[in-house]
C-alpha cells in the first residue's frame, strides 16, 4: 500500500468556519480601525467645549498683551510670540547641525561611521524629555548663568534643549529625501566634470529641497508642542512678556498649561483659558503638520519614522 | 593649481561636515554619561525599594514610581496594542482603498501629531472628570494609550504589508479562509515587526511626563492596588522633586539623578530589545526575498 | 466527461480593461498531466488560477463556466475554501511559510480541523509522497527557509498534498530551480499523476514534451490548439503552434 492510499484513508472531518464568523471578525476589525477617528473627534469636541468661553473673548484672548489670571486678564499674545521665538530659534540650530549631518550621512559617510551616528540619533529621540530638561537645568542653565549672567533659565537654554529634541527628526527625514534623489542625476552631473560638492549643491540639494523643508516644519511642530524639557529650562516668569533678549526668562504655551492647571479653579475662566491654550497649540501644530504633508506629497511624521525603521 | 585648491576646499568642507555629524553622538554620550555618572551615586537598595518620604526626601526611595511607571505602561499597552493590531490588520488586509481607509489613515496621522500636553488635557477633562476615573492608573494608562495608538496602528499595518503576497496565496490555495490566513500565516510572519513598533511606542510612553502629570495625582507614596488607585511615575517624580517638594537642593538633585538613571535604563532596555528584534526581522525578510 | 471542463471562459482584469482569457473551452482528463504552454502574457497562468478561483484575489471578473466533476465552481453556492482544498496549487517561486517544516505541511490539515494525533501521519505520508521525507525526517522542527530551493518546492508540493486534493495546479514550478532539482520534480509529477489530475504551466517546451500527456497552446488569451502532447509536438495543426514550438517566436 503506497503512502498516498494511507493519506486517502484518513477521514477528513471538515470543520468549516461559518461565513458569519468571518463577517463578524471583519466588522470587529473595522470598528477597531474607526477607534482612532473617534478618539480624535472626542479630543476636538471636549477641548472645544471646555475652551469656548475663553475663545469667545476673541481679540482679548488671542491678541491680548497681558496674561494675569488673578486679575482676570487672559491675553496670550506674549506667550504665543515667545513660543514661536523659542521654536524658530531651536529650528535654526537644529537645521544648522541637522542638514550638514544628513548630507554627510547620505553622501560621504563610511558605513561604519553611519552605523555609529544613525543609532545615536535614534536613541536621542527617545531620551525622556523630562530627563533632557533636567540635564538642561543642571548643565546648560548653570553654564549660561556663569558665562552670561542673568538667571540662566532663558530663551537660549530653551533653544538648545529643543534643538537637541528636534535634531533627530531633521536628520532622518532630510537624509531620506537626499537619498531619494536618483543616482542618475548625480552621475550626470559628475560626468560633466562637476565635483562631488558642486553636484550636491546644484543637483542633489535642489531636488531634496521639499523633503528637507518638510523635516524643518515638522521639527517646528515638535518643538512647539514639546512640554517638559522646555518647561524646566526657560524660567517661566509669573507674568509673561515679549522678550527683548535671549537671556530673559520666558513662558511658552505648553509650560503655561502645566504650571497653572494644578491650582486652577474648576469652571472658572482661567480653566477655560488653559484649555483654549491647548486648542491654540493643537491648531498651530496641526497647521504645521498639514503644511508638511502638502510640501511633500505623501505622508510624513510617524509613517516616515516607522518606514525608516525597516530601512537601516 | 585651481583644481588643487578646490580639492583642498572639498576636503575641509567634508571634514567640517563630519565633525558636525558627530555632534549628535556627542550630545547623546554627554547626556547619558552625565546621568549615569551622577545617578550611580544616588542608587542604593533603599532608594530602589523604599517609598518616597516627601517631608524628608533622603529617607525615602522610588519604588512606587518604578512600579507605577511599569503599571501605567501595562495599562497603556493593554489598550493600544490590541486596538492597534486590529486596526493594522483591517487597513492592510481587509480594507479596499476608499474613503474609510483614507480617513482612518488621516486621523491616525492627526492623532500622532497632537502634542502630548493636549492629550493630557483631554485625559484630564474626559477620563478624570467626565468619566469619573479620577486621577488614577486607569486615566493615566488610557491617556498614554491614546498617545501611542498611532504607533501601534501604523507599525502593525506596515509590518503586515511587508509580508509577501505569496504566503497569502499559498494559504488561500490550501483552502484557508481569509481570517485563518491572517491569523495562521500573516501575523506569524509579521509579529517581530509589530512588536518592534509596539516597543517604539512603549519607549515613548515610559518617558512621557506631561500626559501622566495631568491625569494622575503626582506625589504618591504607595503602590496602586486597583485601576482606580492613584499612581506614581518616574518622569513625574523627577519633575516634582525638582519643583514642588520642599527639600534641600542637593538632595533633590541627587534623587532626580537616581530616578533619571532608572528611567533611562528602562528605556534603553526597551530600545535594545526593539533593535535586536528589528535586526532579526530585517535579516529574515531579506532571506525570504532572496 | 473530463475532470475539469471550461466552457467559454472569459477573464477580465482591471475593471474590464484587460481581457486576459477569451472564450476558452477545454476538457482536462483525470489522472493525466496537462501542460499549458505559450509566450508570457498569453493567459496560461490566468487559466490555471481560474480553476481554483485564485484570480479573484486580484479583482478579476470571470465569465463562462468552469466545471469540476460536472459542477460549475463559479455559480451556485460553492464554498470557495472547500473548492481550494480539492484543487491544490504549487507556485512559481517556492513559498514555504516561515515556520518549521512540520508546521508547513501540517498547516493545511490543521485549518481543516484535523487534530494532532492524526497530523504526524499525514505529515509523514505527504513528505514521503513528495520525495522529501528522507532528507528532512531528522529535522522536522527546523525552519523551512533553511532548505534549498528544490527542497522548498518539494515541501510546497507536500504541503499541497497534505489536504488530500484531487487536482493539483503547478504554475511554472521549476522556473526558479536548477536542472537537477527540476528533474526530481518532473519524476515526482509522473508519479503523482497516478492519483491526481495535474495541470502544469510551463514555458519550457522540452518540459512539456517530457512530462505531459496533453498540451494546450495559448496565445493572446486564446486557446489556439489542444491535444495529445505527442500529436501537438509532431503534427501541430495550427501554423502559430508550429511557429511557437519550433522556436520561431516567443
Amino acid at each position: 500500500m503506497n503512502a498516498l492510499e494511507h493519506v486517502r484513508d484518513v477521514k477528513f472531518e471538515f470543520k468549516r468556519m461559518g461565513l458569519g464568523k468571518e463577517k463578524i471578525i471583519e466588522k470587529l476589525l473595522l470598528i477597531s480601525a474607526l477607534a482612532s477617528i473617534l478618539i480624535v473627534f472626542f479630543i476636538i469636541a471636549f477641548m472645544l467645549k471646555e475652551s469656548i468661553p475663553a475663545l469667545a473673548l476673541g481679540w482679548d484672548f488671542l491678541f491680548g498683551m497681558r496674561w494675569q489670571p488673578s486679575h482676570n486678564q487672559f491675553g496670550i499674545l506674549p506667550i504665543v510670540v515667545t513660543t514661536f521665538v523659542v521654536g524658530l530659534g531651536a529650528l535654526v540650530i537644529a537645521a544648522g547641525i541637522g542638514i550638514p549631518t544628513a548630507i554627510y550621512l547620505a553622501e560621504f559617510s563610511p558605513a561604519w561611521l553611519r552605523n555609529v551616528i544613525k543609532p545615536s540619533v535614534e536613541m536621542l529621540v527617545g531620551i525622556p524629555s523630562v530627563v533632557l530638561g533636567f540635564f538642561g537645568l543642571m548643565v546648560l542653565v548653570v553654564f549660561i548663568r556663569d558665562s552670561f549672567g542673568g538667571y540662566g533659565e532663558c530663551i537660549l537654554a530653551g533653544w538648545i534643549i529643543l534643538a537637541i529634541m528636534t535634531l533627530p527628526h531633521v536628520i532622518s527625514i532630510s537624509e531620506d529625501s537626499i537619498r531619494a534623489v536618483p543616482v542618475s542625476y548625480r552621475e550626470a552631473s559628475l560626468a560633466l566634470g562637476a565635483t562631488q560638492l558642486e553636484t550636491i549643491r546644484r543637483v542633489v540639494l535642489p531636488n531634496a529641497r521639499s523633503g528637507i523643508l518638510a523635516s524643518l516644519i515638522l521639527g517646528m511642530g515638535n518643538a512647539v508642542g514639546e512640554t517638559m524639557a522646555v518647561l524646566m529650562v526657560i524660567g517661566n516668569p509669573e507674568i509673561p512678556w515679549i522678550p527683548h533678549s535671549v537671556l530673559e526668562p520666558v513662558r511658552v504655551l505648553t509650560s503655561t498649561i502645566v504650571l497653572e492647571y494644578s491650582y486652577v479653579v474648576w469652571g472658572s475662566m482661567h480653566q477655560h483659558a488653559l484649555f483654549a491654550i491647548g486648542v491654540v497649540l493643537f491648531v498651530i501644530v496641526s497647521i504645521l503638520n498639514l503644511v508638511t504633508t502638502v510640501a511633500v506629497k505623501g505622508r510624513f511624521g510617524i509613517t516616515t519614522v516607522i518606514k525608516g525603521v525597516w530601512k537601516q | 593649481m585651481e583644481a588643487m585648491k578646490a580639492k583642498v576646499g572639498e576636503r575641509v568642507i567634508k571634514a567640517c561636515m563630519c565633525v558636525i555629524a558627530l555632534i549628535s553622538v556627542a550630545v547623546l554620550l554627554t547626556v547619558v554619561g552625565y546621568i549615569f555618572f551622577y545617578g550611580m551615586h544616588a542608587i542604593s537598595p533603599g532608594f530602589l525599594l523604599k517609598s518616597p518620604d516627601y517631608t524628608a526626601l533622603d529617607r525615602g526611595g522610588i519604588l512606587p514610581q518604578i512600579i507605577g511607571s511599569l503599571c501605567l505602561l501595562g495599562v497603556c499597552l493593554l489598550f493600544a496594542v490590541p486596538l492597534g493590531i486590529a486596526s493594522g490588520i483591517y487597513l492592510a488586509e481587509y480594507a479596499t482603498e476608499n474613503v474609510i481607509t483614507k480617513s482612518v489613515r488621516f486621523f491616525v496621522e492627526c492623532l500622532a501629531g497632537i502634542p502630548s500636553i493636549v492629550i493630557g488635557l483631554f485625559g484630564l477633562i474626559f477620563l478624570v472628570y467626565y468619566l469619573g476615573f479620577g486621577p488614577s492608573l486607569l486615566s493615566g494608562g488610557l491617556a498614554l494609550g491614546f498617545m501611542i495608538l498611532p504607533w501601534t496602528v501604523r507599525a502593525s499595518e506596515e509590518a503586515i504589508k511587508a509580508v509577501p503576497d505569496s504566503y497569502r496565496e499559498a494559504s488561500l490555495a490550501l483552502g484557508a479562509s481569509k481570517w485563518q490566513t491572517v491569523r495562521g500565516v500573516v501575523l506569524k510572519s509579521a509579529y517581530p515587526g509589530i512588536i518592534t513598533g509596539i516597543l517604539l511606542g512603549a519607549g515613548k510612553a515610559i518617558g512621557e511626563a506631561a500626559v501622566i502629570l495631568l491625569t494622575t495625582g503626582g506625589l504618591v507614596t504607595y503602590l496602586p492596588h486597583s485601576l482606580l488607585d492613584d499612581v506614581g511615575a518616574l518622569p513625574v517624580y523627577i519633575y516634582m522633586v525638582l519643583t514642588v517638594v520642599p527639600a534641600s537642593r542637593a538632595v533633590a538633585e541627587s534623587y532626580a539623578f537616581g530616578a533619571s538613571l532608572v528611567l533611562i535604563s528602562i528605556f534603553m532596555l526597551i530600545s535594545v530589545f526593539a533593535m535586536s528584534l528589528r535586526n532579526r526581522y530585517v535579516r529574515r525578510m531579506s532571506v525570504i526575498r532572496g | 466527461m473530463g475532470k475539469v471542463e471550461t466552457r467559454g471562459l472569459n477573464v477580465y482584469y482591471r475593471g474590464g480593461r484587460v481581457h486576459a482569457l477569451k472564450g476558452v473551452s477545454i476538457k482536462i482528463e483525470a489522472n493525466k498531466i496537462t501542460a499549458l504552454i505559450g509566450p508570457s502574457g498569453c493567459g496560461k497562468t490566468t487559466f490555471l488560477r481560474a480553476i481554483n478561483r485564485l484570480n479573484e484575489l486580484n479583482g478579476a471578473r470571470t465569465e463562462g463556466e468552469v466545471l469540476i466533476d460536472g459542477k460549475d465552481i463559479y455559480n451556485g453556492n460553492i464554498d470557495v475554501n472547500l473548492l481550494r482544498r480539492r484543487v491544490g496549487m504549487v507556485f512559481q517561486q517556492p513559498n514555504p511559510f516561515p515556520m518549521s517544516i512540520y508546521d508547513n505541511v501540517a498547516y493545511g490539515p490543521r485549518i481543516h480541523g484535523i487534530r494532532n494525533n492524526k497530523l504526524s501521519g499525514i505529515v509523514e505520508d505527504s513528505l514521503k509522497r513528495a520525495a522529501l521525507w528522507d532528507e528532512v525526517k531528522d529535522r522536522l522542527d527546523s525552519s523551512a527557509l533553511m532548505l534549498s530551493g528544490g527542497q522548498q518546492q518539494r515541501l510546497c508540493i507536500a504541503r499541497a498534498l497534505a489536504v488530500n486534493p484531487e487536482i493539483i495546479l503547478f504554475d511554472e514550478p521549476c522556473s526558479a530551480l536548477d536542472p537537477i532539482s527540476t528533474a526530481r520534480i518532473e519524476d515526482l509529477l509522473r508519479e503523482l499523476k497516478e492519483d491526481y489530475t495535474i495541470v502544469i504551466v510551463t514555458h519550457n517546451m522540452q518540459q512539456a514534451a517530457r512530462v505531459s500527456d496533453f498540451t494546450a497552446f495559448f496565445l493572446m488569451g486564446e486557446l489556439i490548439e489542444f491535444g495529445e502532447t505527442t500529436r501537438i509536438f509532431e503534427r501541430p495543426k495550427d501554423k502559430r503552434t508550429e511557429d511557437y514550438i519550433t522556436g520561431r517566436f516567443g
